[in-house]
């Protein structure tokens, strides 16, 4: 079971690093994208500002963590 | 000009890699003799090859539209780490990767590691080479599998890697000593302006969004990202300096 986990955990760290955040607001962006497309609406302009929305907020939570 | 996104793409992610991969081979065979380092190396390389071969052919059977819908996020959650930490190190906020600390760490380690031999080699620098190489080969594999299904080509990011490969064994053959001289934060920084690219670019063509132009439109977000990613460096060291100031 452990070695499972430590594969698990890997493969978390591997592509969600240390900013779980950042990981689900990608998720949370992509699908805005594809509800704005199934709305017949030009969607491809959304998922870059989201981009950089969720890079500004977990660049400012990790400079203040820091101190 | 897709194409040769692929191409640079692949190479500077896995020039990255593989100069990483060369610290870790160097310690295990200066510390620990050469040939359990050396087996680690080969060992790891073949493993990384099966990865490739086994798991690019299978992608290439799942629809475009979905692979590129979760090649893309992945790639955007992967990018972004990369993105993120470029950022932190070129703002100041997080040390520069320097290959010759890293290099006299393992080597302080290795030199210190308890003899266990098996299987005729010296256990501790064939697993050190080993997993040095697997761990760092497997994001080559991960970007070489992605970039290349998604586009229909992975024998070019392949051969991106491939060169990249090449060119780091042959300077650390001449050389013999870790390549601090490499620009890694830069080609790092470069890297993860990439990865977040076509991740953008791919998750949002997965989503249903169609970019005006198509394929054209990629310069444009390479250039949002880039612009982004210099801005972001700038504020933060503005803030770090206001910080210290103050």
């Amino acid at each position: 079971m452990s070695r499972v986990r430590a594969f698990g955990a890997f493969w978390w760290d591997f592509v969600v690093g240390d900013d779980w955040r950042a990981a689900a607001g990608v998720v949370l962006a992509i699908g805005v994208t594809a509800a704005i497309a199934a709305g017949g609406v030009a969607a491809w302009w959304f998922l870059p500002l989201a981009v950089a929305a969720i890079l500004a907020v977990s660049l400012y939570r990790e400079t203040h963590a820091a101190g | 000009m897709t194409a040769g996104f692929l191409f640079a793409s692949a190479f500077l992610a896995s020039a990255v890699e593989f100069v990483e991969a060369l610290t870790i081979v160097l310690a295990a065979g200066i510390t620990r003799g050469w040939r359990s380092a050396l087996i680690g190396l080969a060992a790891a390389t073949v493993t990384l090859a099966v990865i490739v071969v086994a798991l690019g052919p299978a992608l290439t059977l799942i629809p475009l539209s979905t692979l590129r819908l979760v090649v893309g996020a992945l790639l955007l959650a992967f990018g972004l780490q990369w993105l993120r930490k470029a950022i932190l190190r070129a703002g100041g906020y997080k040390p520069l990767h320097d290959e010759e600390a890293i290099f006299a760490r393992e080597i302080a380690e290795a030199r210190v590691a308890a003899v266990d031999e098996r299987a005729g080699l010296d256990w501790y620098g064939f697993t050190l080479a080993f997993k040095g190489v697997l761990l760092e080969g497997l994001e080559v594999a991960f970007i070489v599998i992605t970039f290349g299904s998604t586009q229909g080509n992975i024998g070019l990011a392949a051969a991106g890697a491939g060169t990249a490969l090449v060119l780091v064994v042959i300077v650390g053959v001449l050389v013999r000593a870790p390549l601090a001289r490499v620009p890694e934060n830069t080609m790092k920084f470069t890297v993860g302006v990439m990865l977040t690219t076509f991740g953008i670019f791919w998750a949002a063509q997965g989503a249903g969004a169609h970019w005006p132009g198509d394929d054209a439109s990629l310069p444009g977000v390479l250039a949002f990202v880039a612009v982004m990613s210099f801005g972001a460096v700038a504020v933060l060291r503005r803030q770090r300096l206001s910080a210290a100031a103050a």
